[in-house]
This record gives structure tokens, sequence and C-alpha cells, in this order.
């Protein structure tokens, strides 16, 4: 399926946000999600099944004023 | 020391954590001036790229108090999943709140801004909004459960100071025991004295300091200046006069 990431597109076969981590290596990795404009907390993303065109945000800390 | 929400804070010097020269001048800047709180941000971290958990290890080793903010989100919406974001991320239920209204100015949006502190604090957030002076919306931010005003000096990165200090002034005698914190626009320590003379509780100060010549040195003139005009503020200043006043006693003086 296609998917996008960070405004990327990306095809993939993750079936949950959990398995897409993994496969982009941010298992571990300080990060928050979002699934089509809508926040996904860390402990609900290995419930959170992905669909053809789902539009992911993977966001991590930055430097701000 | 000000209170935010129930956490005493160590310093009356917030700094931002943005455009440093260098990850270690950042990290000096806040070891010698003892900011007690570090603004943060989330922003996209690209494929195989650790810049930002690179960051968020030279953040902890500061072992300052972390406010994540919203910015750059124009609509409620957005500001409000950042924010769920930011919370998941960070662990704390501090938000700086921006919800941005004009694009040159970087002017809050203040209606946006109260539906999104309303949704935030219903949602446990302890809400801290940029604003701007005007009290009827300090008025509504506080209805809507912020325990903490931030309003701008100047409009975000201009170094202009306190653009309005009668609003400011006005806002700290309508407000009297609400935490004041001065957000955005100051350039110098004068002005970051300025505020603290007015009464406010703090100073948020990143262009300022990160932009300066040699940043450590600016972010301890910050520091010194904020404890300088907290001072004065308690020491209860004379009022100023239009009439010359001799200090030295005119009684004894020679007659020549």
């Amino acid at each position: 399926m296609k998917i996008i990431v960070n405004g990327d597109p990306l095809d993939s076969d993750a079936p949950t946000l959990a398995q897409l981590l993994e496969q982009l290596g941010k298992a571990d990795a300080k990060v928050a999600t979002s699934v089509n404009e809508g926040f996904v907390p860390k402990t609900q993303r290995a419930d959170t099944p992905l669909h053809d065109g789902d539009r992911i945000e993977i966001v991590a800390p930055r430097q701000g004023g | 020391m000000p209170t935010f929400y129930n956490t005493k804070v160590t310093s009356r010097l917030m700094l931002g954590t943005a455009q440093y020269p260098s990850p270690a001048i950042l990290a000096e800047a806040f070891r010698q001036s003892g900011a007690g709180i570090a603004t943060v941000s989330v922003r996209r971290e690209a494929g195989g790229e650790q810049a930002g958990q690179d960051f968020w290890a030279l953040i902890e080793d500061l072992g300052v108090a972390v406010l994540p903010n919203t910015a750059g989100c124009h609509s409620v919406r957005e500001a409000i999943t950042t924010a769920q974001m930011a919370r998941d991320l960070f662990e704390t239920n501090w938000i700086k709140l921006e919800v941005i209204g004009h694009a040159d100015t970087l002017q809050p949006d203040p209606f946006g801004l109260v539906e999104a502190a309303q949704h935030l604090t219903d949602d446990g957030f302890e809400v801290f909004p940029y604003c701007t002076e005007d009290l009827v919306l300090c008025d509504r931010l506080v209805e809507a459960g912020c325990k903490v005003l931030m309003p701008w000096g100047a409009p975000i990165g201009t170094g202009l100071g306190l653009n309005n200090v009668y609003g400011l002034r006005s806002l700290r005698a309508h407000f009297p025991d609400v935490p004041l914190v001065v957000d955005a626009g100051l350039g110098l320590p004068s002005q970051a004295a300025h505020a603290m003379e007015l009464g406010y509780d703090a100073v948020l100060v990143n262009t300022a300091v990160a932009k300066a010549g040699d940043p450590v040195a600016m972010a301890q003139g910050f520091a010194r200046a904020v404890e300088a005009g907290a001072l004065a503020a308690q020491a209860d200043p004379m009022d100023p006069r239009d009439m010359a006043a001799p200090s030295t006693p005119v009684f004894g003086k020679a007659f020549l």
C-alpha cells in the first residue's frame, strides 16, 4: 500500500503504526505520531491499523523559542 | 521566584533553544545564565536522521524544566494536535500555546487562542498562552483556565523591546496574582530589566541571546538584568518628578 510519511510517499506493508515505526528504525526513538491529522498516543500505536493513502506524521524534539 | 502551575522555578529567565551557533554554545548559555526553563518544539525527523534524538539528549543533560511550544500553528486544530504530540513526547502537561494570526507580525490570533486554551485546559494541559497585552483577551484566557499569561513585548525576533509599556503596566495592575511573563520581542537586557521593574515575573528570550555575537555573555547579561529589575520592583521605586530636588542637604552649607 502507498502511504505518506512526513509528506513523502512510501510503499509499506506495515499493518500498524507501531510496525511502521519499527520498519523505519524508530521503534525506540523519542517521537510522537499522528495519522490523517489525528494524534495517536504512543500507547495506541500497536492498535492503530494503517490503510492505503494514510498520511502519517512522525515528529521528534527540536529547537524552539 | 515565580510559581507556574504549582512549580516554583529557579530563575526569572526562560530561554529558547533555537538559532544558536552550536549545541555547545546553547548548553553554555544555559549553564552560565542559570536559566531554569527551556522552550522546545516538535518537528519532523527525516528517515535516518538523529537530530531530534541528539537535541533531546543535550536538553536532558541541562537538567532544566522543558516548555514545549506550538510554534508555527495557525489554526486551533493544528495547535491542539501539536500540543497533544508534545505532551506525548516530552511527558509534561506544560504547553506554550501559540496560535498565530498574522504571517508578517506573528501576532497571536486572540480568538483561536482562547478556543485552543479552553480545549487544552479541559484536556488537562497547563497552558502558557503567547498572547498580546490586550486586557480583554487576557481576561478570557484566565477564564479559560490559564494560570500564567505570556504577553509579547514586540513581535517575535524583532528585538524592539516593550512596544506598549502602558498596556503591559495595565495588565500587571489588572492581574496582580497571575504570573506574567514577557515573551517575545526583547533585544537587550535593559528591556528585560524594564519588564521586571513593571512587576513582571519572568521573561522569555531566544533570538536576542542566540543571535548575539557572544550568546553566552548575552545570556548572562539577561540573567543579571532580570535580577536587577526584580530587586527594583521589590524595593518600591521613588516617584519621578519634574523639578530638581537637591540630594545634598542645603542646611549647614557655608555662607560664602
